[in-house]
């Protein structure tokens, strides 16, 4: 086991402090750059998908996993994103231009959706943004002159500077410098006061406000930069789909996106990315699957949503902390070999909290 | 320095006076005490002057300022900070961010800033990670400091709390029962923390205590309440030896 030893205050604040880490994350981002060369069309295209859930896990990580607030409306700002981006190319403006705006139009619609949300929680903050969303979805679908209604919108080619990213790889280039940007930028918020004022606010509003912290307004720019990062996950959504329809972002996008900030691990950057991977990686794995099993268990129609359930419900059960923290365990137990013990690990308890003055 | 002067403070929870018309004063660099049979309305004082409770009647200042303009958040800009009776700490992050959202009220805040992390940042970082290591020395918990406060004992979430509002440069101290679920050895310490605190930091101190000879060492003025009234106000022995407060613990000769 690496035990760093500290001699500077900017271990603390480097993003990165072990050998180990910068040589797990130096490989993952070289694997990632050299990944077209042998990788399958196909598969490259699916791996631009799966960057695609990185951005939009973290986006709704940020909220959830940092800030403590849950949101079923975030398929909502996936759609706002690739419609008023195709919305705005089609108009004629160049692609870095409408990804500005359309971040802007996301982040302002989150951080209003945040102010009337600050004050509730639990339940009601589910409802509220569930409810969000079922309206985004009713106007994106009603307002044909805007959007094409249910008959679909047609997204434009993907051009920057006369460039037309026509190959699956040029485009998986783009989404790979989005996706390590938002993550570099998650990570910044992290080691910075904002970062800390989101953590204060999810495990005690009555302290964190004691202190100095404005709940409600960091909430309303917790909101805010989560839905921005989603609206630019649906950009490059809407690019990777090429055509729209409203049915695309409704609740069960919801659902899958806090499936996956669940499963992946809340709390952590690293856990909305293993989220993604589980997410976009599992139905590639259950046709593969299917092949093998016998005619009438892989014939099945509903064998991908059952088996999602499944491992969902195990999750929840033996590993609360999700794919994050089953893999911290592996690094302890090979870091420590011989000497990891289960007790290691063991939740401790947590004393009384007063839930009366929040 | 700046006075805590708290006149004809009243609130009520329905029928229930929970505060009922207390006054007092507390002297810049004095330790001032508020003792009191369970439920006297004690950490409901705390909670009014932290802004968490609105009151019904009465008034508060902090020298100039009227503490009834200030919200809740704003409170600690005056250089009032506070502990909770139950320890109110961030649970899922470390000492050291703990302790940083502690410096917060000093600390510029900027979304976009923070996200890039430029202008300034590591540099603004390392500034307040000095301050916060001066207060970790002077609480003794440098061994705690990258450990989660959901892993640490209670005794060493006590003493983190304390430093957390320490972080803030306070000039006074709202401190709820401060050697609660300690043991002796742990109420010394305390004891000698909190000289430390008035002598070297120069820091007003109030606090809700029941442990009286913490309260008899420590404590230069006392005040003691019961249902919301209050009883006696004090040097420790005069109020010990006060018959109002006396019928209150022990109750009357029948």
């Amino acid at each position: 086991m690496q035990t760093v030893f500290k001699t500077s205050y900017d271990q603390d604040i480097n993003l990165l402090t072990k050998t180990g880490e910068y040589i797990r994350v130096s490989i993952v981002i070289l694997m990632m750059l050299a990944a077209p060369l042998f990788v399958d069309v196909y598969y490259l295209g699916e791996l631009g998908l799966l960057l695609v859930y990185v951005i939009a896990g973290i986006g709704l990580m940020i909220l959830t996993g940092f800030t403590g607030q849950v949101s079923f409306g975030h398929a909502a700002f996936l759609g706002i994103g690739a419609y008023s981006h195709s919305i705005l190319m089609t108009a004629g403006l160049p692609f870095p231009v409408s990804v500005v705006l359309t971040v802007a139009l996301t982040g302002i619609i989150g951080m209003l959706l945040g102010r009337s949300a600050s004050k509730m929680h639990g339940f009601y903050l589910a409802v509220a943004t569930l409810a969000f969303l079922i309206i985004i979805e009713t106007i994106i679908g009603e307002w044909t002159d805007m959007t094409g209604g249910y008959a679909g919108y047609a997204v434009p080619e993907l051009e920057m500077f006369g460039f037309y990213f026509a190959e699956v790889w040029h485009q998986y280039y783009l989404y790979l410098g989005f996706a390590l940007f938002v993550i570099w930028g998650a990570a910044n918020l992290l080691r910075s006061p904002t970062g800390r004022s989101f953590l204060a606010v999810r495990d005690s509003e009555l302290s964190a406000r004691s202190l100095g912290i404005n709940v409600e307004w960091i909430k309303i720019q917790s909101f805010g930069i989560s839905a921005a990062i989603t609206g630019l996950a649906g950009v490059l959504l809407a690019h990777y789909l090429a055509y729209l329809s409203p049915e695309t972002f409704g609740v069960l996008e919801s659902l899958k996106l806090l499936l996956m900030i669940v499963v992946g691990g809340l709390g952590s950057i690293a856990g909305a990315i293993f989220g993604a991977i589980f997410v976009s990686l599992l139905p590639v794995a259950i046709s593969i699957l299917r092949d093998f099993l016998p005619g009438v268990v892989g014939e099945q129609a509903g064998l991908e949503p059952m088996l999602f359930g499944l491992i969902i419900v195990i999750f929840v059960i033996f590993e609360p902390e999700g794919i994050n923290g089953r893999w911290k365990k592996l690094l302890h137990f090979f870091e420590t070999f011989p000497y990891y013990r289960k007790s290691s690990f063991v939740r401790q308890k947590s004393y009384l909290k007063t839930e009366r003055m929040r | 320095m700046s006075s805590l002067v708290v006149e004809n403070l009243s609130i009520e929870f329905g029928g229930v006076h929970a505060v009922d018309e207390v006054s007092f004063a507390v002297e810049p660099g004095e330790t001032f005490a508020i003792i009191g049979p369970n439920g006297a309305g004690k950490s409901t004082i705390f909670n009014l002057i932290s802004r968490i409770y609105k009151p019904t009647n009465g008034s508060m200042h902090y020298g100039e300022r009227d503490l009834l303009d200030v919200p809740a958040h704003k409170v600690i800009d005056l250089g009032i900070a506070r502990t909770f009776q139950n320890i109110d700490l961030f649970e899922q992050a470390t000492v050291l961010q703990n302790l940083l959202v502690g410096r917060h009220r000093r600390m510029s805040r900027n979304l976009f800033r923070d996200f890039l992390f430029i202008a300034g940042a590591r540099a603004r970082e390392r500034e307040h990670r000095r301050k916060v290591e001066d207060i970790i020395d002077l609480m003794e918990i440098a061994h705690y400091r990258d450990q989660k406060i959901a892993d640490l004992p209670y005794g060493a979430r006590k003493n983190v709390e304390l430093a957390r509002a320490l972080c803030s440069e306070p000039s006074l101290l709202l401190l709820d029962e401060p050697a609660s679920g300690l043991n002796q050895e742990e109420t010394d310490d305390v004891s000698f923390w909190l000289d430390d605190i008035k002598h070297d930091l120069g820091v007003t101190i109030v606090m809700v205590e029941h442990d009286m000879g913490l309260v008899g060492r420590v404590a230069d003025r006392v005040m003691a309440i019961n249902d919301g009234k209050l009883l006696a106000i004090g040097t420790p022995d005069e109020v010990r030896n006060d018959p109002a407060v006396q019928q209150a613990y022990l109750g009357t000769a029948a």
